[in-house]
């Protein structure tokens, strides 16, 4: 596998982000109930992730090591914000319903470690695609955590109501714990194992 | 030379400046059509706390004016409760006039921490052919835990009943206090009374279930983890439908009804 492909492809299961680096859990508990909300936050994350890596890769050389950690944060809390700007003017009902969550982007895990792990460390365009693939291992489990969430605890996708609701006069009575975030924590528990059982590599030893 | 601190504090300044433009240049440059999404949006609650729209319905600009068609923004003086003349409606921005000295009041020391009463302020009412009072819609505004929460309650004819509240802007917690945008907990302010019989204003949100309308009438059931939020709506709504919020507006509105 060249070394490219490697960087796009590896972090979807062989090095998940959140399955096997467990980073970026509180956005994925948070925004999961329903598959707009974590969609959107997805595109948000890789179009951040994308660009620190970028940035970061780029002046690699010259970003002094005693204050690199706060210049990452600068580039990242930058892109953050205008992410959040876009959004509140083109996708403003989602927006709302992000809240906070964008702008904890910053604060995102996923994103610091990979500008120190690799964008400080690697070219410009390997950087580009390591952030591509990493938001994309992302934004699966954001994805796959949503369908779950959205079509068990209120029975619909991308708010269509697929399964009709006790309360509207159809049979669905709705799993309240999927609504709420600790659903997250047991869904993702499941990806974990899932994922820990068909690549067993990924077990941590005692 | 890399690692001095001359070339540290230079580096450092510079990447500060290139962000800053681009922030301030995205901020500035999609400012008009945030503006126009919050106006929206604002609009909507309008509808949504008059009944006249749900929160899961997405409304275009287009729908939301059609529907904006039977209500009638009207500008009052907050002190007698006058229309006030003179003031344009379009050009109006109350939460402004709240912070500019020569259009607000300091306000009395209350419970919901509000600084000032802006000298006008902006309600909406809906009229029927005779012109009696159908619905009145208020701006609410008052501290939680986090910050202010600004929102709309709109009130029956008799303005005693609720018929409906929404907070459009908060910094509440999601889950906890961020639940006052839940529509289930917003569908328990509907038909409760917001004034006793001597037209007090006791509405409160309670610790804990408050049961159905009948057996409370005053009272609205809690947020759980969200004590200092479900005070702070219970202070907000008594300071503004109180004799130094809304007071002499609503007095005004149930003279007229006698009189009709």
């Amino acid at each position: 596998m060249s070394k490219s492909r490697e960087a796009l492809i590896d972090p979807l299961f062989n090095n998940n982000p959140i399955a096997l680096q467990v980073l970026g859990i509180c956005s994925a508990l948070a925004v999961t109930t329903k598959m707009d909300t974590a969609l959107v936050m997805s595109a948000a994350v890789i179009f951040v992730l994308l660009f620190s890596n970028l940035f970061i890769s780029v002046l690699r050389n010259q970003i002094p090591t005693s204050i690199r950690i706060i210049v990452q944060l600068v580039i990242i809390a930058s892109l953050v914000i205008v992410v959040d700007e876009v959004l509140k003017a083109y996708l403003f009902d989602i927006s709302k319903q992000l809240s906070v969550f964008v702008g904890l982007i910053i604060t995102n895990c996923i994103i610091m470690g990979r500008a120190e792990a690799y964008a400080m460390q690697n070219p410009p365009g390997m950087s580009v695609i390591d952030g591509l693939g990493n938001g994309l291992g992302y934004g699966v489990i954001l994805a796959g955590t949503a369908v779950l969430r959205e079509l068990f605890g209120s029975g619909s996708l991308f708010s269509v109501q697929l399964l009709p609701l006790v309360s509207e006069g159809g049979w669905y009575t709705p799993n309240g714990l999927m609504v709420l975030s600790p659903g997250a924590f047991f869904i993702i528990g499941f990806f974990i194992w899932g994922i820990r059982t068909w690549k067993p590599e990924q077990v941590e030893q005692d | 030379m890399q690692g001095s601190v001359g070339y540290n504090l230079g580096f450092a300044a510079a990447v500060c400046f290139v962000c800053a433009i681009v922030v301030s240049t995205s901020a500035v440059s999609l400012a008009d059509r945030q503006d126009r999404n919050a106006a929206l949006d604002k609009q909507n609650n309008v509808l949504v706390a008059a009944g006249l729209a749900t929160d899961d319905e997405a409304l275009g600009a287009v729908e939301v004016a059609r529907r904006f068609e039977p209500i009638t923004q009207v500008i009052v003086e907050t002190t007698t409760g006058d229309v006030s003349d003179g003031v344009e409606l379009t050009a109006f921005d109350q939460r402004a006039a709240s912070i500019d000295v020569a259009r607000s009041r300091p306000a009395p020391d209350n419970s919901a921490r509000i600084m000032r009463i802006p000298h006008q302020a902006l309600v909406y009412e809906i009229r029927d052919e005779a012109g009696a009072l159908e619905m009145a819609v208020l701006p609410i505004e008052g501290l939680g835990l986090w910050g202010t929460l600004y929102g709309f309650v709109a009130l029956e004819g008799d303005l005693r009943t609720i018929r409906g509240l929404t907070f459009y802007e908060h910094k509440e917690t999601p889950g906890l206090g961020g639940e006052v945008d839940n529509p289930r907990w917003k569908g328990l302010w509907i038909g409760r009374l917001a004034f006793d019989d001597d037209l007090t204003p006791v509405i409160a949100v309670v610790k804990g279930t408050a049961g159905p309308v009948s057996d409370a009438p005053y009272e609205v059931d809690g947020l759980s983890g969200a004590t200092i939020t479900s005070r702070g709506v219970t202070n907000l709504l008594q300071f503004w439908l109180g004799p130094d919020g809304f007071g002499p507006y609503l007095t005004r509105l149930r003279d007229e009804g006698g009189a009709l």
